[in-house]
């Protein structure tokens, strides 16, 4: 049971590890806005449809 | 990735999905499909939207378009005003390498959809080098060459697509609510963590406390328990140490006053219980507590900030401009502010009056239905005075400036607007007072529960009022009112109305009243044909077909009336020769061969002398089409009552609501339009002290008023109403001075929000019933010693979670209001 010595204090300093990786995020404005990154990760990918292409677009939502 | 239209392809508008108005045959194709329709605007920016290939936004977007603003001449020339240097000059910032950049705050965002959409079609613009959509700001960063492209011609292309954008510029205030949410955030995240982790060294100690554990054991998850709950406390725990303070040293405990001492004294008996190595401790607890306050605080900051943007971006526009007309017959824009009495400005079509003067050149009309409730247009010539703040219509209009600034009509309502806000009703939010009274008798009971078992048991005395201040737990209770709230006005943002400040739905709940604006707010604010009348053997469609061709060529309001209407079948269309427009009477023109006149009815009768100008019918605005020969044929024209106002007033009537109508309309007129709305108390000639005086009379008889209007005129009304809400296009004034704003201008919104915020006050009143009746078991259980930690800390986190799960009800969207 002694190993609890080391590895108590070991999940102290992951905490802390967690506290400053946190700090930093609210620092860089990583919160400002949650929704926009998320969705342009989609958009990249996706082809633009070429205009008068029939049938590629809403009909398959 | 649901579509809403593909639900009923037939009912909704396939961009904006809102109601497709009977007898409305318009579509749009879309990737191949064609889709239903409910307006031109949708239509045209659908059209643009598959034109340029961007149709994929269709399939990406999670909620409808917003319903794009009707392009109108007024809106292009604000636009093309921007390109203007000297204007430019406060918003725009030249870089290092040439490219001129910018912040534009964008009306309509509604999704990550509008953002690729935005992003794309503006990146294929030649001349625009970087486009940067935020979501949640609704703010785009934009650098373009001004070689190649105007700002103007961007913020079209944006308008094209159904957005409104307009330079904005950050200023200090912002930046303060960014450092607040910044630390808040940072608060939050270390009373989560470290929550999370005193919790999970706390079953570690109850596994212990259980099982039998070696006191060294127990000690080292102790002590590392306080090492990690002291920057909790300290650092997330400082607001409300802070505050208590604050409060102290005036004298007087505030809500934060026990909650810091709940916090100080178990932290600091805990702390002693390590120290000693007896008693208990109750690390988890203080972490939690901490926590849930904190977030319940975060939540309130969030919806606060939330709308102190939304007030922003309706109070503060780019400064106004006006054309100045120089001594040497040269033309300068300058600001508003700059005019001075006996300045000549030039009013250009669409434009916006700047200040108060007379005509010295032109003559036109003049829309003031903002300022004095008329809906129909007033004729002004040579000499007439106008207002600062109308709207200019069709033609340009030289004025002489002969009031500026404090002077002005509008500063007058202005003026008006800041008394009413000072006697504005205060309604007191339920929540705050249980808190204000619960909290400190808790606090009285441990107190009595300490010194009840320094009889009985001195060593667990203190424990035992620890324990009833960790189970009573204030969280529930703080966190009752917030998140009911900000769970509503999320929904009541669904059902198109943006609340701009926070006491909206308090108020919502308790209207007992609701008095409504006439025109611009009940009505379209714009003039239709209702019916013709011939006269005699004359053909309707025929006398249709003379009068349409003969306001073809003019700008007056009442043309486009004609324009609208239904389109006779008749060819060869009508020729019209030698049209002049008479100011204040009407036109005079020769319609294949034969006099016509067509206009004020005396004024047209009087083309055949001895002619009968009395209209067929009372009430009413008649204007009369007639030869020499005598009238043919009588129109009726009147402001078009908003499609969804009978069903709107007529829920509110079943919701228990008097419905009144205040306007600046002449009286027949009012008294029509509440008849045909079944509505009894209507008033007529209203001015704006009179809206004002109005809404006191019935608030002083003890009725909770909610006003809506759009105008300036319904401003001071609005200010000193318990609820005001104004119309999204409404004027600035009016609607910073509103509560919320309709966004989507459908009054069907307003019932749907009363009934919303009705569950609101319901949700509340359980979430506060249920924080009493667990404090009236768990408080007299823990004060009798039954409660071991953690039970104490269970109970605690359950208690403040069931009010969370209660107030989540509310987000959902309530199926009246969706259908």
């Amino acid at each position: 049971m002694s190993i609890l010595f080391v590895l108590i204090p070991l999940a102290v300093l992951m905490f802390a590890v967690a506290l400053a990786a946190f700090f930093w995020a609210v620092g860089h404005d990583q919160f400002d806005d949650l929704e926009t990154p998320g969705v342009r990760v989609l958009f990249d990918d996706a082809e633009v449809a070429p205009p008068r292409e029939a049938g590629s677009g809403a009909t398959r939502a | 990735m649901a579509e809403t239209a593909s639900a009923a392809p037939a009912a909704v508008c396939f961009h904006c999905a809102l109601p497709i108005p009977a007898g409305a045959d318009l579509h749009a194709t879309i990737g191949g499909t064609r889709r239903a329709m409910c307006c031109p605007g949708c239509v045209a920016v659908a059209e643009i939207i598959a034109a340029s290939g961007l149709d994929a936004y269709y399939r990406f977007r999670e909620l409808p378009a917003g319903t794009p603003e009707e392009p109108t001449p007024a809106r292009a020339a604000e636009l093309a005003r921007y390109d203007h240097p000297a204007l430019q000059r406060t918003f725009v910032r030249t870089g290092p390498d040439g490219l001129q950049r910018c912040t534009l705050s964008v009306d309509g965002i509604r999704c990550g959809a509008c953002v690729w959409l935005i992003e794309e079609a503006l990146r294929r613009r030649p001349g625009i080098r970087d486009v940067a959509v935020n979501a949640a700001s609704a703010r785009a960063e934009i650098a373009w060459d001004a070689e190649t492209i105007r700002l103007g011609a961007i913020l079209e292309e944006l308008a094209r697509l159904g957005y409104t954008a307009r330079p904005y510029r950050p200023d200090w205030e912002e930046a303060a609510r960014h450092a607040e949410f910044r630390a808040a955030l940072w608060r939050l995240g270390l009373a989560g963590l470290g929550a999370m982790q005193v919790m999970m060294y706390a079953v570690a100690l109850y596994a212990g406390a259980l099982e039998g554990m070696a006191d060294v054991y127990r000690d080292l998850l102790r002590w590392v328990s306080g090492i990690v709950a002291a920057p909790v406390v300290v650092i997330a725990g400082r607001p409300f140490f802070a505050n208590a303070w604050r409060d102290l040293r005036q004298g007087r405990i505030g809500m934060d006053g026990p909650v810091a001492l709940a916090i100080g004294l178990t932290f600091a008996a805990s702390l002693v219980a390590s120290r000693l190595g007896g008693g208990e401790v109750y690390f988890e607890s203080v972490c939690m507590f901490v926590f849930l306050l904190t977030l319940g605080r975060f939540i309130e900051m969030r919806t606060r900030h939330r709308a102190a943007t939304t007030v922003e971006r309706a109070l503060r526009r780019p400064p106004a401009c006006a054309t100045r007309l120089t001594a040497e017959g040269g033309e300068e824009l300058v600001g508003v502010y700059e005019l001075a009495v006996g300045d000549r400005v030039l009013v250009k079509p669409g434009e916006s009056i700047p200040a108060d003067g007379r005509v010295i050149d032109g003559e036109g009309w003049v829309d003031e239905a903002m300022l004095t409730g008329e809906h129909w247009p007033r004729a002004k010539r040579r000499g007439a005075p106008v207002i600062g703040g109308t709207q200019n219509g069709e033609s340009p209009l030289t004025v002489e400036i002969e009031r500026v600034g404090a002077d002005t009509a509008l500063a007058a309502v202005v003026r008006l607007v800041d008394v009413a806000g000072r006697a504005r009703p205060r309604l007191a939010r339920v929540a705050d007072r249980v808190a204000q009274v619960f909290v400190p008798r808790v606090a009285v009971v441990a107190g009595l529960a300490a010194l009840a078992w320094l009889f009985v048991e001195p060593a667990r005395a203190p424990w035992i009022a620890l324990a009833v201040l960790v189970v009573s737990c204030p969280c529930a209770l703080s966190l009752a009112t917030p998140v009911a709230l900000t769970a509503a006005s999320g929904t009541l943002v669904r059902t198109g109305l943006l609340a701009t400040r926070e006491h909206v739905l308090e108020g919502l709940g308790k209207t007992t009243h609701v008095v409504f604006d006439k025109t611009g707010t009940l009505t379209e604010g714009r003039v239709r044909l209702v019916r013709a009348v011939p006269v005699g053997t004359a053909g309707v469609d025929a006398c249709l077909a003379i009068a349409r061709a003969l306001e073809a060529g003019s700008s007056h309001p009442i043309a486009a009336a004609f324009a609208r209407g239904p389109l006779p079948a008749r060819d060869p269309r009508p020729r019209v020769e030698h049209a002049t427009a008479v100011a204040g009477h009407g036109l005079d023109a020769v319609v294949d061969g034969v006099p016509h006149r067509l206009g004020v009815p005396e004024w047209a009768a009087a083309l055949a002398p001895g002619a009968d100008a009395t209209p067929p019918a009372d009430g009413g605005s008649w204007v009369l089409l007639a030869t020499a020969d005598g009238p043919r044929c009588w129109f009726e024209l009147d402001d078009e009552l908003r499609a969804e106002a009978p069903a709107a007033v007529a829920a509110l009537g079943a919701l228990g609501i008097e419905v009144q109508i205040v306007s600046g309309d002449a009286a027949p007129v009012v008294t029509r339009l509440a008849r045909g709305l079944g509505v009894a108390a209507a008033v007529g000639r209203a001015t704006p002290e009179s809206k004002l005086e109005h809404v006191r009379r019935l608030q002083e008889a003890g009725a909770v008023v909610l006003m809506v209007g759009d105008g300036v005129n319904d401003a001071p009304g609005l200010g000193g109403a318990a609820v005001a809400i104004a119309m999204g296009g409404g004027t600035d004034l009016a609607r910073t001075q509103a509560d919320a704003v309709l966004l989507r201008e459908d009054l069907r919104a307003i019932p749907a929000a009363v009934r919303l915020a009705r569950r609101t006050r319901r949700v509340i009143g359980e979430n506060l019933a249920w924080a009493i009746a667990y404090n009236a078991v768990a408080v007299p259980l823990a004060a009798l010693g039954l409660v071991p930690p953690y039970w104490a800390a269970i109970g605690m986190s359950a208690s403040s979670l069931v009010v969370v799960a209660n107030a989540w009800k509310l987000a959902r969207t309530p199926r009246e209001v969706t259908a």
